[in-house]
């Protein structure tokens, strides 16, 4: 494909183009709203960030005061009942959602756009470059999330950042392997071709041409990453090299409480606990239909 | 055939040997000082220095990723800085132990998943296949932790049907060990219960609308020996390849599950060595499950590669 021609100043994309787009755009958000998983996966996780958001000023009670001297089962003044400490288990839920849904997000986004760059450049360049790399994905992929998470932050101590950079390394290979069999059929096409003899360069048609084209599938595994940090943050804090006390986390307040639940004080283990499923199977409906839509 | 598992022997091999060198990176290299690491700031100097020199940690770091890769090779993983003896054999005893369990939650699930996965792919689109893929993603979403705590809560506490912890006592007969492992197990069975599920059902739907499928149905097949003849062989490839990716979840789930039910498995031989920085002990831990992930895959391709002809001849070629 080495044809050696004088780059053309390419014409920026036409009108009519344009509103095509932005038909089809409208089209699949049609068919999304048209969902009943979708629509309560969004109001589920929306609710949650807003609660976040509000954190302390909607909580019925200070989060960290300690009321009374151990457990009280639910009752109409405090609706979760209270924790060993004699804290409000609903305004600990209630705030526990905040660090998660700032650490989660972080991790996908890290894996996916490292992922998603990995991908491109191997579905795109193939050769040696695809083949080495490919086999250090393979051996990442080997490696046992949870395992490799609980050493590394052994290793380096534990905090939020750490917990960040090593699920998003850990989830870079997954994401990376699914864009680059997106761009390995993509790079067949026609229009590929035609950008090369045009005499782009390899970046170009990679970050213009094709990654427009992987848009779907990438949107899809950033969702799906996404309810996965929220599962592996979860399962690192209940292990407790997550996120640590004195924070109202979910998983680390069923870690500190789950020992109780054996002489009857399931309350301040259940609430939280059912707080993390509905976050991550809230986030997991929408991605499930949003992978459904899309690769119609 | 031949060539095709030699094929596929040499690439795992590769793999492993990668595996070997991130997991050396991160617990040699990523740490200045491996003794201060794990005796803490306020150590005095001499034992870091003597932990060093016990460790081997003191040498050029070439010497030691070398060292590791013998290790490797010849089946030694150091000593465990906890109590000083070989790390492997403690690990195989946890790791057989684990094995008991995520073995009772595979076969809890797998049969139970690949009959709904079938169940729905044939009522595809009806509310009975909606059913079975939104219990799917429900399933698969929720920690092994929180089925665990629910499942203690529910049918441990309130209803007493099972017992709460899964260490069954000494000399235990099989009917037993299996009433005390059975709890943890559908902890985990229900994860892998959505991902099966829903792998077999894409894999049915797209081997029932082929060609060979209508040409089986065409000529006067019923539709049982369809199924069973033609449809199922196809259909099951991808469950084998997502049964034996999930051997790698197993174990990372299983940590949280067998914290739950104080099971001394591999998970909680693990968490020990976290909670006092057995940086050996966890090497050891993360380069075996990596091998034995890697053997699954390797026995999952085997097995693909036995079903669909196609792929081991183009292997071949």
């Amino acid at each position: 494909m080495d044809v050696t021609i004088t780059p053309q100043p390419v014409a920026p994309v036409a009108g009519p183009a344009v509103t095509e787009r932005s038909q089809a755009r409208r089209e699949t958000f049609r068919q999304l709203v048209r969902r009943p998983a979708f629509i309560i996966g969004n109001i589920v996780i929306i609710g949650w960030i807003i609660t976040a958001i509000l954190g302390q000023r909607i909580t019925p009670y200070d989060p960290f005061n300690q009321f009374f001297a151990g457990h009280l089962p639910p009752s109409p003044e405090h609706l979760m009942g209270t924790d060993r400490l004699g804290r409000d288990v609903l305004s600990r839920v209630m705030v526990g959602s905040r660090d998660v849904l700032i650490i989660a997000p972080l991790a996908a986004l890290l894996g996916v756009v490292a992922g998603t760059l990995l991908g491109l450049v191997m579905g795109y360049y193939r050769g040696t470059v695809d083949d080495v790399l490919s086999r250090i994905v393979e051996a990442f992929l080997a490696l046992p999330v949870v395992l490799v998470a609980l050493l590394t932050l052994v290793v380096l101590g534990t905090s939020p950042l750490v917990v960040v950079c090593v699920v998003g390394i850990l989830f870079t290979p997954i994401v990376a392997r699914t864009v680059r069999s997106a761009v390995l059929s993509e790079r067949q096409l026609d229009y590929v071709t035609a950008a090369k003899l045009r005499g782009e360069s390899g970046p170009f048609i990679l970050s213009r041409e094709i990654f427009p084209n992987v848009l779907g599938p990438t949107v899809v595994e950033m969702t799906v990453r996404f309810g996965y940090a929220i599962f592996t943050v979860a399962t690192l804090s209940f292990l407790g090299v997550g996120l640590q006390p004195p924070s109202p986390d979910w998983g680390l307040s069923v870690a500190e409480e789950y020992n109780n639940m054996i002489s009857g004080a399931w309350w301040p283990t259940m609430f939280p606990a059912l707080a993390i499923a509905s976050a991550v199977v809230a986030v997991n409906l929408i991605a499930d239909s949003l992978q459904s839509v899309l690769s119609e | 055939m031949a060539r095709f598992v030699g094929r596929r022997l040499l690439l795992s091999l590769i793999t492993i040997w990668l595996l070997v060198t991130i997991v050396f990176f991160i617990s040699n290299v990523l740490p200045n000082d491996v003794g201060r690491t794990i005796l803490g700031p306020f150590a005095p100097q001499e034992s870091v220095d003597a932990l060093n020199a016990r460790l081997g940690t003191d040498r050029p770091i070439i010497v030691q990723y070398v060292d590791t890769l013998i290790g490797v090779v010849t089946l030694d993983f150091g000593d465990s800085y906890v109590n000083d003896d070989p790390v492997l054999p403690q690990l195989a005893a946890a790791i057989g132990r684990s094995t008991k369990l995520a073995g009772l939650a595979l076969l809890l699930t797998i049969p139970i998943a690949i009959i709904a996965g079938l169940f729905a792919a044939r009522r595809r689109d009806r509310v009975s296949d909606r059913a079975v893929v939104l219990l799917g993603v429900t399933s698969s979403s929720i920690p092994e932790f929180v089925t665990g705590t629910v499942l203690v809560v529910v049918v441990g506490v309130q209803l007493k049907l099972l017992p709460v912890l899964a260490t069954p006592p000494p000399n235990a007969d099989i009917p037993t060990q299996v009433r005390y492992l059975l709890m943890p197990a559908m902890a985990m069975a229900i994860v892998y219960f959505g991902y099966i599920a829903r792998m077999t059902r894409a894999g049915t739907i797209e081997v029932l609308q082929s060609d060979y499928t209508r040409t089986a149905t065409m000529k006067g097949l019923t539709t049982s020996q369809v199924m069973r003849r033609h449809v199922l062989r196809n259909a099951l490839i991808p469950t084998v390849a997502v049964i034996a990716v999930q051997v790698g979840y197993l174990f990372g789930g299983i940590i949280a599950v067998e914290k739950i039910f104080n099971y001394n498995g591999m998970g909680q031989t693990m968490l020990f060595a976290a909670q006092r920085k057995d940086i050996p002990m966890l090497t050891a831990g993360v380069i075996v499950i990596g091998i034995v992930y890697m053997l699954a895959t390797l026995a999952a391709d085997m097995t693909i590669a036995w079903m669909n002809p196609r792929i081991r001849l183009d292997a071949d070629r």
